[in-house]
């Protein structure tokens, strides 16, 4: 054993000294994984405040029907950045950020394998964004004045012919995921580097916890699923500048083509988006039931057959578009298989739980709502994968429920988790309890109130991304309800920035490791130096701190 | 929100509403009246059985070791014992859930290949619906009728059921046809031809619209199916056929009509009116709603919409016409004759 005693004090020399601009060049310069993944986590932050506040403008239009608070252009625009700010902007630099800081920490490395392409990383899906809402001000529209796109985040052909979107709102979207998914791609490559390469002595890959386990195969995932997107871009570009016709019905493109180059992409994106919130629930259960986690290599096993079995299900999204039976059947039962995994990681955290000893403090109760509202995702997610059953729950509201109860209910959920869990890590501070509560408690109580209806209005026949609806269909109750909702996750989200506002400047000093935990990020500082570890560590179990902690019934005797 | 709340299809008339809401149960999905949304409501129940099942089952055992074993106050603060895993446990719930999805599997199949793989019976009715941004052109081929986003078929039943086979096609972008209560949605996509049919059991008018993103007014591509008892749906038949009407008091307004940009997009059969980037008109006066759903078939509805398209459906693709009034009554004055 020879992990670093947790006595380093001083990580930044002189950092309070420095004046503003020198502290911002710092920054912008900084090729250190931590302060990268604090960016990344920040950035996806802000837009995620941006992105929330055009989801409430979203609900406020359908509170009643037949609202005009905004005209359709607008509604059509913001339900556009909405979704692309949230998966490309959101959710994609948060999880980033967080393997980003976590990932060498808990490998035991001084820093990414390729610390430069870690920053041109950052800078590219950054700056992705911000081409994104410059579409805000630079575009030109069909109607004039600023345009943000306004097809949709899966902006499906031919809608993004020149036919059909003139002016050059279109051509921000694309060319923002074109940049954002170079980042992307090179994050991924550089966390494969980091896990293959820099691990510290004794840490097999089967003694990786299991965060870098599930974060090694979003990032080979990643690979697999951005290119397509990469390359479906490029070829709407062609169309769009230089006159081919890969997507242009007109000239006997194929409208059916963009689908399933989109789904190829996007549902391996949703593995993406969804396993690094299994990676935190990973964990932040085990340490709160004190408990090792449950089945270890079938969780390892599960992951990978999730990633393998996710690479074939992508046309689940196009049960509608006229697919002979064949491949209907086919999508249909590769979808379901994904249930098998999916429950068997649901199974393996409840066994986790099960005969420990759960301390509900914030990061657990995250967890904790997180695996009752996956498990509502993951039903309905078999109810959508019966494709007869899909021909009438597609593009209905039921679908919005659906993929609102895996991203927002499941991945924010672990996310907020994640963020209690490794405040005290990140900024040597800790979050406030009461405050945290709050935020929960509000944020359950308007998640379900905004989106169990939505189940509803779909099967009431209510289509998605329709700005408006007549009365007397049946829509008005559960939009109403739902609308409501966003009241109570405003207020959550309030509690949550204030909570974060007050720990960085008063928050108690955190200490090196305030939850009792097992992985190497809690045997070094809060924050951690710049070199992350005073010598490298050498571990001999999947939870080295366990062993040093409890010396006379180590985990390497088990495993 | 009060104040906000000024109504965007302020000429969506009450007649249309209530008709609508008589047609409109609280989950349309699960009050089928036609044999593919049938079978799909047979699937959805097994599916619904099950995942509830499932639902019970992890929710108690969640509840479970979440109050038997949460810390409790005065702990000793001593670890509880470490579980590493069970070959047994993991091997008993893969193979649970492969059974149940091996079960969902063949049903589902079963389902797709009896809905999908149902041959035409001969003396089924043929509908061409075109989706157009926002519209429906909905065409029978064989009888010479062409329509706009209402679909009239006869009730499938008796001893000679009726089916109705759609062919869906797309003059411009992708849309999608979803009637609830008659069948499940399929897309109509350009460059592509799909098909989908419905076999409906009860007389009566059920209400959809289009459920895939087409742009600015995705929202008011609304559909009407109207259900008639047999004798019904051929006095409609004979109806659409019967050439224009050319009641006198419409003389002046089709003047208009035929001297203006009008018959550009739209078609007024047996008269010089042969455009086709708008809906047919033949028979307008015949239909309940105008603009798709967004305003009612009246007089005033008409004028507005005439006058101004943008002010009753912002981003409609006709233009206004800038008419004056009295051309416009004129013109309303004929379209009201076109029965």
């Amino acid at each position: 054993m020879a992990l670093s005693p947790p006595t380093v004090a001083a990580a930044h020399p002189a950092a309070g000294r420095i004046p503003l601009l020198g502290l911002l060049h710092e920054w912008v310069v900084t090729v250190d994984h931590k302060r990268l993944g604090l960016m990344y986590i920040g950035s996806g932050l802000l837009f995620f405040v941006v992105a929330g506040l055009e989801a409430t403008i979203l609900r406020l239009q359908l509170a009643v029907p037949g609202n005009a608070l905004v005209p359709p252009q607008t509604f059509n625009q913001l339900m556009t950045l909405h979704g692309t700010t949230m998966v490309f902007f959101v959710g994609m630099p948060i999880l980033l950020g967080f393997a980003n800081y976590l990932v060498p920490l808990m490998i035991g490395a001084r820093d990414m394998a390729f610390p430069r392409l870690n920053a041109f990383s950052f800078w590219m899906s950054l700056f992705g964004g911000l081409l994104l809402y410059s579409s805000l001000l630079a575009a030109e529209g069909l109607y004039g004045g600023s345009a943000a796109p306004d097809v949709g985040w899966f902006a499906y052909a031919p809608l993004t012919s020149r036919a059909f979107s003139r002016g050059n709102s279109t051509d921000y979207w694309n060319l923002a995921l074109l940049v954002s998914g170079i980042g992307s791609i090179g994050t991924a490559i550089n966390l494969i580097a980091t896990t293959l390469c820099l691990r510290c002595r004794g840490m097999t890959l089967a003694k990786m916890p299991l965060y870098v386990w599930i974060n090694f195969v979003v990032a080979s995932l990643i690979l697999v699923a951005i290119s397509p997107l990469t390359a479906a871009q490029i070829m709407l570009l062609l169309d769009r500048f230089l006159g081919a016709h890969f997507f242009d019905t007109q000239a006997g493109g194929s409208a059916v083509l963009w689908q399933h180059f989109f789904w190829i992409f996007g549902h391996p994106e949703v593995y993406v988006l969804m396993l690094p919130g299994f990676a935190f629930a990973s964990e932040i259960i085990p340490v709160f039931s004190r408990k090792v986690i449950f089945g270890y290599p079938v969780m390892v096993a599960a992951t990978v057959s999730i990633a393998f079995i996710g690479l074939s299900v992508w046309a689940h999204h196009m049960f509608v578009v006229g697919m002979a039976p064949a491949a209907n059947s086919f999508f249909a039962i590769s979808t379901m298989l994904v249930a098998v995994p999916t429950g068997i990681k649901i199974f393996n955290w409840i066994a986790t739980m099960w005969g420990g000893k759960i301390r509900f403090a914030t990061p657990m109760l995250f967890c904790t709502a997180f695996l009752f509202q996956f498990l509502c995702a993951g039903l309905t997610g078999i109810m959508l994968a019966c494709a007869p059953f899909d021909w009438q729950l597609s593009d209905s509201y039921f679908v919005v429920a659906h993929f609102h109860y895996v991203l927002v209910g499941s991945l924010l959920f672990t996310i907020f988790g994640a963020i209690y869990y490794w405040f005290p890590k990140a900024t040597g501070r800790l979050l406030d309890e009461t405050l945290g509560r709050w935020h929960f408690w509000l944020l359950v109580i308007g998640f379900n109130l905004t989106f169990l209806p939505q189940h509803f209005a779909g099967l009431a026949g209510m289509p998605r991304r329709i700005y408006t609806y007549e009365a007397g269909r049946g829509f008005e109750i559960w939009n109403q309800i739902s609308s409501t909702g966003v009241i109570f996750q405003a207020a959550a989200i309030g509690c949550f920035l204030v909570n974060v506002a007050r720990a960085l400047f008063r928050g108690p000093p955190a200490g090196d490791d305030p939850w009792d935990g097992w992985t190497l990020e809690w045997s070094t500082t809060s924050p951690p130096p710049a070199y992350n570890f005073e010598t490298p560590p050498e571990v001999r179990s999947r939870r080295p701190l366990w062993d040093q902690k409890h010396p006379g019934d180590p985990d390497w005797r088990y495993e | 929100m009060r104040a906000a709340r000024v109504l965007a299809g302020s000429h969506f008339v009450v007649s249309a509403a209530a008709a609508a809401r008589d047609a409109a149960p609280a989950l349309p999905v699960f009050d089928p009246v036609s044999a593919p949304a049938d079978a799909i409501v047979g699937l959805a129940t097994l599916v619904l059985a099950i995942t509830a099942g499932i639902f019970v089952v992890v929710v108690v055992v969640l509840v479970t070791s979440i109050v038997r074993f949460r810390r409790r106050p005065g702990d000793d603060g001593s670890e509880p014992p470490q579980v590493y895993g069970s070959d047994q446990i993991e091997l008993a719930w893969t193979v649970l859930p492969i059974l149940v999805v091996f079960v969902l599997s063949l049903v589902t199949a079963r389902t797709i290949y009896a809905v999908q793989g149902a041959a035409e019976p001969p003396g089924a009715l043929e509908v061409t619906v075109v989706g157009h941004q926002w519209w429906w052109e909905i065409r029978y081929p064989a009888l010479g009728i062409t329509t706009a986003n209402e679909l009239h078929v006869p009730v499938s039943e008796g001893a000679e059921p009726t089916a109705t086979f759609l062919d869906l096609e797309s003059a411009d972008v992708a849309h999608s046809f979803w009637v609830p209560r008659l069948a499940g949605k399929t897309d109509l996509l350009p460059n592509r031809r799909n098909r989908m049919w419905i076999a409906p059991r009860e007389p009566g008018l059920y209400v959809g619209q289009c459920a895939e993103f087409c742009g600015t007014q995705h929202a008011h591509m609304l559909l009407r199916v109207v259900v008639h008892p047999r004798a019904d749906f051929d006095r409609w038949v004979a109806a659409q056929r019967e050439p224009a009407s050319v009641d006198p008091t419409g003389a002046a307004g089709r003047r208009v009509f035929e001297t203006t940009a009008c018959i550009n997009c739209h078609s007024v059969r047996g008269t010089v009116a042969t455009g086709r980037f708008g809906p047919d008109l033949t028979h307008l006066a015949s239909r309940d709603t105008i603009a798709a759903g967004a305003a009612a078939m009246d007089r005033a509805s008409l004028r507005a919409w005439i006058e101004d398209p943008d002010r009753v459906k912002p981003g409609a693709l006709m233009p206004a016409m800038k008419l004056e009034p009295a051309r416009v009554d004129a013109l309303v004055d004929y379209l009201m004759t076109l029965r």
